[in-house]
């Protein structure tokens, strides 16, 4: 059996997804919540947007289950587990997790990127450059056999896409006929000519692109490396397909810290004034004026040193880069709260003079609870706001903060690692993009969907529509 | 509005005094002034004499907030803490840790961070409202869809990826501009001429969906629908009315940010090697340099609250019926 192992982000993902499983369930059984949210289904660019999300999320997910294999020789006495730390996603991976190169390859290539001596069987030295190890392994000669062998690959990966596709669209329109009463037929025209409550079609269409594209990537990435090697001779596709947990935790969890801190200190501040609100607006103006790079760069100093003399803490080096990774969330959400801690006293302050609330102080209603249930619930809308809105800020905020040396540890893998291991390889000759434009590509994927996606809900959330904060 | 300001001058103090507080802890709680000393004198010459000699010499030789040793307000004042902090209100930032004068790098070095940062603001703010009210003026045809879709998209490119890309194909396959670098005078301008394009470049998105919005939020007001019921082109009420109205919020937005100009851009100027602030706060941190991160937190804190200050005053100049009490 395996051994799971629970880093701490893991733990705290997991009580993200639960928080968000209770939160769904809440907004279900509540009509008034419910309608918002049936306009960010109806919204095409939403659906869109949170069909590539979903996808997103299952990968950072499945590389959040982590657990340590056991050791083969462990047959004779208790069990004994490998050192290395796996997640599912590595599982699903392997052939691209082991296919290690000498160095740099590029996309789709069967030789290495550079020349090396090799000798040759009668013992002379030449230079040449030398057939990978993995990529293109199977073919006996490269130069005529390539390009014939990837595009018949294609076509398989573009055959079983469609397949998955076909099937996975007609599950849904007969789901949709089922629940209408439409014949299967009138629900297919219906869907195609998007006459449905919500855009099915839409769903389906960007469904059907990502199919295809993990189904190619997928057929390929068996023989060859869709995105080339590293420096190391690592998979660059590999690389990117783990930064996607990387942006993902960095993106959630930072908020998920500076929540509590900016509704509490928020809604007080605006609720009290006096006193009560001068403090908490000197705490944010303090912290708000300090730049905050120098701020995030000062712990994150802080947090090397005491792990340089804390070494038994920490079992593993992924244990290591993991707590560096939470401390860097808890870093940026201690920077970051300040602005949604202003939006929310600014809205406080307007609600506490509405009638409902002085009716409430009038019947003697206590403090805390007028807080609880006539403040909070009516400020909810900017808390969603913003953090959909700052998710896409964060992802990027990631990769600038590991180019100044302050990121995540330079052994997890992340965008901004990928990014600056690959900046100085421009110079080279011919140059080596694939890296930068892997974790660009991956990154600006993530990020765009998520600006979309926030668009919708804010034009669903907010009453002055069209109105509202600068973005990202 | 004189009281006004003074009012407002005397409460940075305690803010200032407050950032102070939170430099210093964060920045003892990792490095003792020990480790401090022995990472300037290197590691060939250190005894511990030397070590205490380096620490007398730059005044790290006090307690750091609290001199139990002393009697009465000395406990307080005869501190490391309070000993520079007290400096950094006059301004004066004193040697840094390698011993450089800071006060005159900064002088120095002001400049390349104002020729990046003044013309990245400026042509920003104009390419952004330009591109603002041209979506505007095109609303609701199929160039503003796109428009906004263009918007949307270049928010989403890492900053990174503008400067890699321009760096990459202006600076090294078209060989039109040196890819970093500096030099005074008037031939700066062959350095500066690509990162503030890729400065422009890469607020194009945030700052055009920002001021659209703006924009937007005008045209539903009554005084359009007057302008327009008068007879007036929608090009005379986009450039009469709208953008006259709209130029307030935009304005006031824009002055926070004026002071903080100074401090210069940190990416930008590290990227393409300027020696101006950012990239001396870079390198400070790299070299872990207590002294100079101290003083460019001070500016900066100093700048930001300026920036608000300057921001209620523009609001009383534009607005006449907001008074300042």
């Amino acid at each position: 059996m395996v051994k799971p192992v629970f880093l701490w982000t893991d733990t705290l993902l997991y009580v993200l997804v639960a928080a968000v499983a209770v939160l769904v369930w809440y907004v279900r059984r509540h009509e008034h919540l419910r309608a918002p949210w049936r306009e960010v289904f109806r919204n095409r660019m939403g659906v869109a947007a949170m069909v590539v999300l979903a996808a997103y999320v299952t990968v950072g997910l499945l590389d959040s289950v982590h657990f340590r294999l056991p050791l083969e020789s462990s047959a004779a006495g208790g069990e004994r587990y490998s050192g290395q730390v796996l997640s599912v996603l590595d599982l699903l991976l392997t052939p691209l997790r082991t296919h290690q190169e000498e160095t740099y390859s590029a996309p789709l290539a069967t030789r290495l990127y550079s020349k090396e001596t090799v000798r040759l069987p009668d013992g002379r030295d030449v230079r040449i450059y030398p057939r990978l190890r993995f990529g293109g392994a199977q073919l006996r000669d490269p130069a005529r056999d390539r390009l014939p062998d990837i595009e018949r690959t294609i076509l398989r990966g573009v055959g079983f896409a469609l397949l998955v596709w076909g099937a996975l669209a007609a599950v849904v329109i007969l789901v949709l006929a089922r629940r209408h009463r439409w014949a299967p037929r009138a629900a297919l025209q219906r869907v195609l000519a998007g006459r449905t409550d919500y855009p099915v079609h839409v769903a389906l269409y960007t469904a059907g692109a990502l199919i295809l594209f993990a189904s190619v990537t997928g057929h390929l990435a068996v023989h060859y490396h869709v995105f080339g090697t590293d420096k190391v001779g690592q998979d660059v596709f590999y690389e990117t397909l783990k930064s996607i947990r990387t942006g993902l935790v960095i993106g959630t969890l930072t908020t998920l810290v500076m929540l509590p801190l900016a509704i509490v200190l928020g809604i007080t501040a605006g609720y009290f004034r006096s006193w009560v609100d001068d403090v908490i607006q000197y705490i944010y103006t303090t912290l708000n004026s300090i730049p905050g790079v120098l701020l995030i760069v000062g712990a994150i100093l802080m947090l090397e040193v005491y792990m340089a003399n804390h070494p038994g803490d920490f079992q593993t080096v992924i244990a290591r880069a993991d707590l560096r990774l939470l401390f860097l969330c808890i870093i940026l959400g201690i920077t970051s709260w300040t602005g949604l801690c202003r939006l929310l006293r600014g809205e406080a302050l307007k609600l506490r003079e509405l009638d409902y609330v002085q009716a409430a102080q009038a019947f003697g209603v206590g403090h805390t609870k007028i807080l609880a249930r006539h403040i909070l619930p009516n400020v909810m809308h900017i808390v969603l706001i913003t953090v959909v809105l700052d998710f896409s800020g964060l992802v990027l905020a990631e990769a600038v903060l590991t180019y100044v040396g302050v990121g995540v540890d330079p052994t997890t893998y992340s965008w901004g690692n990928m990014i600056n291991g690959a900046r100085l390889e421009l110079a080279r000759d011919p140059v080596v993009w694939w890296s930068l434009a892997a974790a660009f590509l991956f990154m600006f994927g993530l990020v765009l969907s998520a600006n979309l996606f926030a668009d919708a809900v804010r034009d669903a959330f907010d009453p002055r529509a069209g109105g509202g904060r600068r973005g990202g | 509005m004189l009281a006004y300001i003074v009012r407002r001058i005397l409460y940075a103090i305690p803010i200032l005094i407050g950032v102070n507080v939170i430099t210093f802890a964060l920045f003892f709680a990792v490095n003792t002034p020990n480790d401090v000393a022995r990472m300037q004198l290197g590691v060939k010459r250190v005894t511990p004499q030397a070590i205490e000699e380096w620490k007398r010499e730059h005044g790290y030789d006090k307690p750091l907030f609290y001199n139990a040793a002393r009697s009465g307000l000395a406990r307080l004042t005869d501190t490391i803490f309070f000993q520079k902090s007290v400096r950094l209100f006059a301004f004066d930032f004193g040697r840094s840790d390698s011993g450089r004068d800071i006060g005159a790098d900064i002088r120095q070095r002001m400049w390349p961070s104002l020729a990046i940062a003044v013309p990245v603001f400026i042509v920003g703010l104009l390419t952004n409202i330009t591109m603002a009210l041209l979506i505007v003026f095109f609303r609701a045809t199929y160039l503003e869809v796109s428009a906004v879709v263009l918007t949307v998209v270049m928010m989403s490119i890492s900053s990174l990826f503008y400067i890699i890309a321009g760096q990459f194909l202006i600076g090294k396959l078209m060989h039109l501009v040196p890819i970093s670098g500096y030099s005074g005078g008037l031939s700066a301008f062959k350095f500066l001429v690509l990162p503030v394009a890729v400065g422009v470049i890469s607020g194009i998105g945030s700052g055009t969906r920002w001021y659209r919005t703006i924009f937007l939020e005008e045209f539903g007001k009554d005084y359009v629908r007057t302008a327009r019921a008068k007879g007036l082109s929608e090009l005379r009420v986009l450039f009469r009315h709208v953008l006259k109205n709209g130029m307030v919020p935009i304005l006031t937005g824009a002055v926070v940010i004026l002071p903080l100009l100074f401090t210069g851009n940190l990416i930008l100027e590290s990227f393409f090697g300027i020696p101006g602030l950012g990239s001396y706060t870079i390198d400070a941190i790299q070299g872990q340099d207590f002294a100079i991160v101290r003083s460019m937190v001070f500016l900066g804190s100093v700048f930001y609250i300026v920036g608000l200050l300057l921001t209620d005053i523009s609001y009383t100049l534009v607005d006449p019926r907001i008074r300042l009490r």
